[in-house]
């Protein structure tokens, strides 16, 4: 019952209970715990790097950016500021939201930018490798049956019911549809609308500027995606700890992550 | 009775640690070991953009119809330094632009020499580093033309920027510079420009003549300029970072 939610199913010719090899290499096979569980090498040691110097590069640059908008804390659409009518405006932009945590527009750009370096290599390094060893199309690219599995997902995660046996080893049909949204929208998305208020790479990348809708709709569009990545900072990080705040930890510093016995659940009316 | 002290407690201890961490992010923030690393990236940014910008490419431009009704005029708007003030009240009759430093012929131009010289007339956006940007059209003599006239010695690296207005007010207040490469100073779009908007340059926007250098954040567009210098180094000018914002914290390329 578990193989048809994996991504793929064991090379044929293997027994069911072998797990699927992970990455290229597939060095790393499932360790039996004592009780039935079973320690499984869920993340290799670049997805865990990148993902830790991401969540650095991305807490500092959302912290630095309050402070840059505070600079002038009026959103607005279009090529230009029409002063008297910005759609959103900020009254106050608190402390502790702010790197550094005081107004300070000159530093808070140099916060911004060294750690948007980082974040950009770092981001590129993550996709050339999901991409190069497949990973993005065997772990977090939804399949056939992870759609037909949608309803069923949205029902568990609305009921915060997730299941800890040998089911949590494949990601989820919506945790697989937001993990995707994030690196291949809103990650670059940040990327595009901050380069597109670069009045230097305005000269090569007009075009950039003009889909965009203009420089402000830019700097809105760079709030805006900054925003959904604060809301999926907050459901990401609410679901790690609701789902086993030290399996899921562990899993991202030290790659294993343990799947719990399968019992029956007379709850569970799938 | 012991659960409030208990969450009191908490709360206290919750607030400390807040303040704590706030502090601590003060010190960090405020170590020169962590900003002279942070700023190491600005040298990343001024060559990844040299490397992958050409040196003739256009910072856009806009129609008529797109420029902004309320232009926002920031910085100075109306200088009070003596000299600037006498001049402004002969309406810029005696104002003399001297273009000087490592140049074979120093020039020294009225408005009128300059008004007879090729003109360039550009509708561009003004990006202000605080975020905002407005649209106006620009029209002056591009500076390659008094550069070309002037004939840079091989030694010029850089061309300064040096205006009559002290952002204080202060007659002996330091007066607004700033300073860019040779690859900005021969830019097409680099303009010194007299006229904003089909009209004279007003005074709160720089007259009689401010920089435009489109492929940079607004306060690269020097004001209220009075000279130009060439020079091979700026670090013997104001305190040595290149302009007034620069010499405060901000980034000396602006061009993010």
């Amino acid at each position: 019952m578990t193989a048809s939610l994996l991504p793929e199913g064991p090379p044929e010719g293997l027994p069911q209970d072998v797990a699927p090899p992970d990455g290229p290499c597939g060095r790393h096979a499932d360790r039996p715990l004592p009780g039935g569980r079973t320690a499984t090498y869920r993340h290799p040691p670049l997805v865990r790097i990148t993902h830790w110097i991401n969540v650095a590069a991305v807490v500092v640059l959302i912290m630095s950016g309050l402070n840059i908008l505070a600079a002038h804390p009026h959103l607005y659409w279009g090529l230009d500021s029409r002063f008297d009518a910005p759609w959103l405006s900020f009254d106050h932009i608190p402390r502790w939201a702010m790197i550094p945590p005081a107004r300070n527009l000159a530093e808070a750009r140099d916060w911004h930018f060294f750690f948007a370096w980082l974040f950009v290599l770092n981001g590129l390094i993550y996709l050339a490798w999901i991409l190069w060893t497949g990973r993005l199309r065997r772990r977090i690219w939804p399949t056939r049956a992870d759609l037909a599995r949608l309803g069923p997902s949205i029902v568990e995660h609305a009921r915060l019911r997730f299941p800890k046996d040998e089911a949590a080893r494949a990601y989820n049909v919506l945790q697989k549809l937001a993990y995707l949204a994030m690196i291949l929208i809103v990650l670059p998305m940040m990327l595009v609308t901050g380069l597109s208020m670069s009045p230097g790479f305005n000269a090569i990348g007009g075009i950039l500027l003009e889909l965009m809708g203009g420089r402000q709709s830019a700097r809105t569009l760079h709030f805006i995606s900054a925003a959904l990545i604060v809301g999926f900072i907050v459901v990401h990080v609410g679901l790690v700890i609701w789902t086993g705040l030290f399996n899921n930890l562990r899993a991202m510093i030290t790659g294993w992550f343990i799947l719990e016995p399968s019992r029956p659940d007379p709850e569970d009316l799938r | 009775m012991r659960e409030p002290s208990r969450r009191r407690w908490l709360g206290g201890a919750l607030a400390a640690a807040g303040a704590g961490l706030l502090a601590a992010c003060d010190r960090v923030a405020a170590n020169p070991v962590v900003q002279q690393t942070l700023r190491m990236a600005h040298g990343l940014t001024y060559r990844a953009q040299r490397l992958i910008v050409p040196r003739e490419a256009l910072a856009p431009e806009y129609t008529e119809a797109e420029i902004s009704p309320d232009f926002r005029a920031n910085g100075s708007i109306n200088p009070m330094a003596a000299d600037y003030v006498a001049l402004r009240q002969g309406g810029f009759a005696d104002y003399r632009l001297v273009v000087d430093g490592l140049v074979e012929r120093p020039l020294s131009l009225s408005l009128a020499d300059l008004r007879a010289r090729p003109s360039r007339t550009q509708i561009t956006k003004h990006d202000c580093v605080e975020g905002w940007t407005s649209i106006g059209k620009w029209k002056g003599a591009p500076l390659s033309v008094l550069l070309e006239e002037a004939g840079l010695r091989p030694e010029a690296r850089y061309i300064v920027f040096y205006c009559f207005d002290a952002l204080d007010q202060r007659e002996d207040g330091d007066r607004y510079y700033e300073s860019i490469d040779l690859v900005d100073a021969y830019h097409p779009q680099t303009i010194l420009a007299y006229e904003m908007n089909d009209h004279i340059l007003p005074v709160p926007h720089g007259a009689p003549l401010r920089l435009r250098v489109e492929r940079q954040i607004g306060y690269k567009h020097a004001k209220y300029i009075r000279r130009i210098e060439a020079v091979d180094s700026f670090a013997h000018i104001g305190r040595g970072e290149g302009g007034y914002w620069p010499d405060r914290g901000y980034q000396w390329y602006a061009g993010i």
